[in-house]
């Protein structure tokens, strides 16, 4: 594909990492916050050619490992309403409640539909005016523009059966987490490029410069994030901290004003609670005042929830980037990708489940 | 939060907050929202995520891009002289 | 054939659609028989129209069933009736048999349009004749409106085995090469495409085809293939990590060798999925020692079902039981079975 498959060249990528390995004279501990970019990593093996000096740590970017458990637990009743058609991405499906999940109201009878855009979900609505129809409205800033112009769809044309159950996460606010925590270890950031599409990088400049942290702007294809690695690395090597962009091609400083201007009418910020790492001031957009009336948690009046989180499941600290999954108690027993605890590792590109992959494996080399 | 994929842009219809379009992706169409990059045309790319352009993909930088990746090895060159034998080896190597 | 111009062979009583007394076993079920299955269908034992067919074998039996339930029941490239055939006949030549063969068992829901059933039927009976492979017995049910999909079919296979033909997942050896008879995921993404919430523009066919031809090819060179396999749900990363545990055997694969279509790569690029893990019905993973590779390559060239055929990996000895594969930029990674259905993801 154009545009992409350059972006994989193995040749140039080899030249990358070579280069990186050129230049690097001491450890250093850098995060990729979006969960596209672990599974890019993952997937092409990088964190494993990278010089053993160069540790990658993968960051709390993968909104489906960090929306807050009362909130999938508030999903999965409202989906197994009668006459609810609950539409969703299918990266939730699997993600475990206090007990269950989408999958398993399914199966007992739950609509559940998976959609591939929040414009599927409004026609969904169109066409079954005696329904309640309702998406589940998760992701980052970079899909809070298309759910916006969902509920902007829905409201210019009245469809009063349609409701979506927000759960909008913002990066910078988790940068700042993650560095005010006192074990952390990051060093550099490589911000979530289609995250920058949407917002641009203006915010990542005061981030720079209040913690001395390098922070660049990172696509998802191996020559990309190897670029962004290695831009980070030579900036903690020359003692620079500042924001730099590696995806010029989809990135521009500003970011994409229309967007923005739909996400300022249709969402207000508020505090998030993250799934393992707790409440994370402003971090999170809710429905404004205008929008109130699509809002599935006021529509769907859900009795008090009792959020059981497995005692033994440590996702929050693995999110945090103060444990590596391998060291958690549970990882490989009683939490697998079968049976798992936490959204970790469910999730693609999850930490946990990425390093299940790798832990059984450890005889493998990572080149011939 | 992430998958957003290059598309091109083949088709246009209706403008401002109801400006939809197909998007070409290697022979697979899919009608997308262009409300979101009014000032697109026909012919142009876009980074298509969950059925949204999330921004018009900036051509030029990308060509720019990848020539600076592939200029890297010339640029040290000049600065080291031994490396500049095996560069040159591998230049070779790389034109087979 | 498609919906709108199928016609009726011989003239039903005026039911556009099924009805709960088509598997009655009265009037209306011999009528089904008589004006739709056995014209489709026809042959001397099923016009017996017995209670079971009675055959003639000789030597080894392969024996196989397998349940088609494939929603939308219509898709680009193909439909479930199609699809049920196909797979028989290949679950049966895998084996290293001849396919001969078949039952159909019909689980119809009520209402299910009588102008789908024909098409359906219709494209049984020509996958049938394709494959060489006779329809000997059958049965139909219907069940209740809102208790079936639509259809459900069930065929069951019978074959003869080839002489000297021992084919199964244990006989994988270090050093065997691993060939696919062409590209993978075509299949799946046809399904996708068409999916309710999911659909897009391409053309993307389904591979649904029978290979018994094409084995029988294969195994008439004399080559020493040890196990064959469709990678059907679950994709090649599915039937490749059942074969590794199997045969407790490790096997490492080339990505760069998968050959997959640029427009089903493009599709699984939009969806966020991986074509090893997308489901394929006309094609077939043989694992051949070493030496015999080309021979293989050459015979499942020359039908147009392996036009694609390649080598994609090795079995080793290491890693025993795990399915590993070579990155483009020289990594390994570990290729793990799916835990249930692979999803479209926005992440």
């Amino acid at each position: 594909m154009k545009y992409l498959d350059e972006f994989r060249d193995s040749d140039l990528a080899r030249r990358l990492l070579d280069d990186i390995a050129g230049i690097t004279t001491k450890h250093h501990v850098l995060m990729e916050v979006c969960g596209g970019q672990t599974h890019s990593i993952i997937r092409n093996g990088i964190d494993r050619l990278l010089p053993d000096d160069i540790e990658m740590v993968h960051g709390p970017g993968c909104p489906v490992c960090v929306t807050p458990l009362e909130t999938i637990d508030k999903a999965l009743e409202i989906a197994s309403r009668d006459g609810v058609i609950f539409c969703s991405f299918g990266d939730m499906l699997r993600v475990p409640g206090s007990g269950r999940d989408l999958f398993s109201v399914k199966s007992t009878g739950g609509d559940v539909r998976i959609v591939y855009s929040p414009l599927d979900a409004v026609q969904i609505a169109r066409d079954n005016p005696d329904r309640e129809v309702v998406f589940f409205g998760i992701g980052f800033e970079t899909t809070a523009p298309a759910n916006a112009m969902a509920l902007y769809q829905a409201k210019q044309e009245g469809l009063t059966n349609f409701s979506m159950l927000v759960s909008h996460v913002l990066v910078p606010p988790a940068m700042r987490a993650i560095l005010d925590s006192p074990t952390n270890r990051v060093e550099a950031f490589l911000a979530a490029g289609h995250v920058c599409s949407v917002m641009g990088y203006e915010q990542y400049y005061p981030i720079a410069e209040q913690y001395g942290t390098p922070i660049v702007v990172t696509g998802f294809e191996p020559l990309d994030l190897l670029q962004g690695i290695k831009m980070a690395v030579l900036q903690l090597e020359e003692g620079r901290a500042e924001v730099e962009n590696a995806y010029q091609r989809a990135v521009k400083r500003e970011g994409n004003l229309p967007a923005q201007q739909m996400l300022a009418d249709v969402f207000v910020t508020i505090d998030r609670k993250w799934r393992g790492i707790g409440a994370i001031p402003q971090s999170g957009w809710a429905l404004g005042a205008d929008y109130k009336a699509f809002d599935a948690a006021e529509r769907f009046t859900v009795t008090d929830i009792d959020t059981i989180e497995s005692p033994l499941c440590h996702a929050g600290e693995v999110l945090r980037g103060t444990l590596k999954p391998d060291q958690c108690p549970a990882f490989g027993n009683e939490c697998t990708p079968r049976t798992p605890l936490g959204a970790t590792m469910v999730s693609a590109e999850g930490a946990c489940a990425a390093y299940y992959l790798y832990g059984r494996f450890k005889e493998l080399e990572a080149t011939p | 939060m992430c998958l957003g994929i290059p598309g091109k842009v083949i088709e246009i219809t209706g403008e401002g907050v109801t400006m939809t379009g197909k998007v070409d992706f290697d022979g697979i169409v899919k009608e997308v929202s262009l409300a979101y990059v009014p000032d697109i045309s026909i012919g142009d790319y876009a980074i298509i995520h969950v059925g949204f352009a999330i921004t018009q993909l900036d051509e030029k930088a990308a060509l720019d891009t990848l020539a600076h990746l592939q200029e890297i090895e010339a640029i040290e060159v000049e600065l080291d002289p031994d490396a500049a034998l095996a560069a040159e080896e591998a230049i070779a190597k790389g034109a087979e | 054939m498609t919906i709108e111009n199928w016609t009726c062979p011989m003239p039903l009583r005026d039911h556009p659609t099924i009805v709960m007394g088509h598997g009655g076993g009265g009037q209306l079920s011999a009528e089904l028989i008589e004006h739709l299955f056995l014209p489709a269908f026809g042959n001397g034992e099923l016009a017996e129209l017995a209670d079971a067919a009675v055959l003639d074998l000789e030597g080894s039996i392969s024996f196989s069933t397998d349940t088609f339930t494939v929603h939308p029941r219509f898709f680009p490239g193909g439909d479930i009736g199609e699809l049920a055939i196909n797979g028989t006949v290949n679950d049966v030549a895998m084996r290293g048999a001849v396919p001969r063969y078949l039952s159909v068992g019909l689980i119809l829901e009520e209402g299910l349009p009588m102008a789908e059933l024909g098409v359906i039927v219709n494209s049984m009976a020509k996958a049938a004749e394709h494959a060489g492979v006779t329809i000997v017995t059958g049965d139909t049910k219907v069940v209740d409106r809102g208790h079936g999909d639509g259809i459900y079919i069930n065929t069951t296979g019978i074959g003869i085995m080839r002489e000297g033909a021992d084919i199964r997942p244990q006989r994988a050896t270090p050093g065997d090469a691993i060939i696919v008879s062409g590209t993978m995921g075509d299949h799946g993404m046809a399904i996708m495409s068409v999916r309710e919430g999911l659909e897009f523009e391409a053309s993307i066919r389904s591979d649904s085809a029978a290979l018994n031809h094409m084995i029988g090819d294969v195994l008439d060179t004399g080559a020493d293939v040890h196990v064959l396999r469709d990678p059907t749900r679950g994709g090649l990363a599915a039937s490749l990590n059942e074969i590794a545990k199997a045969a407790n055997v490790g096997v490492l694969i080339e990505e760069r060798a998968i050959p997959v279509d640029r427009t089903v790569a493009a599709a699984c690029e939009m969806l966020g999925m991986d074509p090893m893990y997308v489901a394929n019905e006309g094609k077939v993973v043989a694992f051949v020692a070493a030496d015999d590779a080309d021979r293989v390559l050459n015979a499942m060239r020359s039908h147009p079902e392996g036009v694609n055929a390649t080598i994609v990996g090795a079995v080793t000895d290491t890693h025993r039981g795990m399915v590993a594969a070579r990155t483009p930029l020289g990594s390994t990674r570990v290729v793990d079975m799916q835990v249930g259905e692979q999803l479209p993801r926005i992440c």
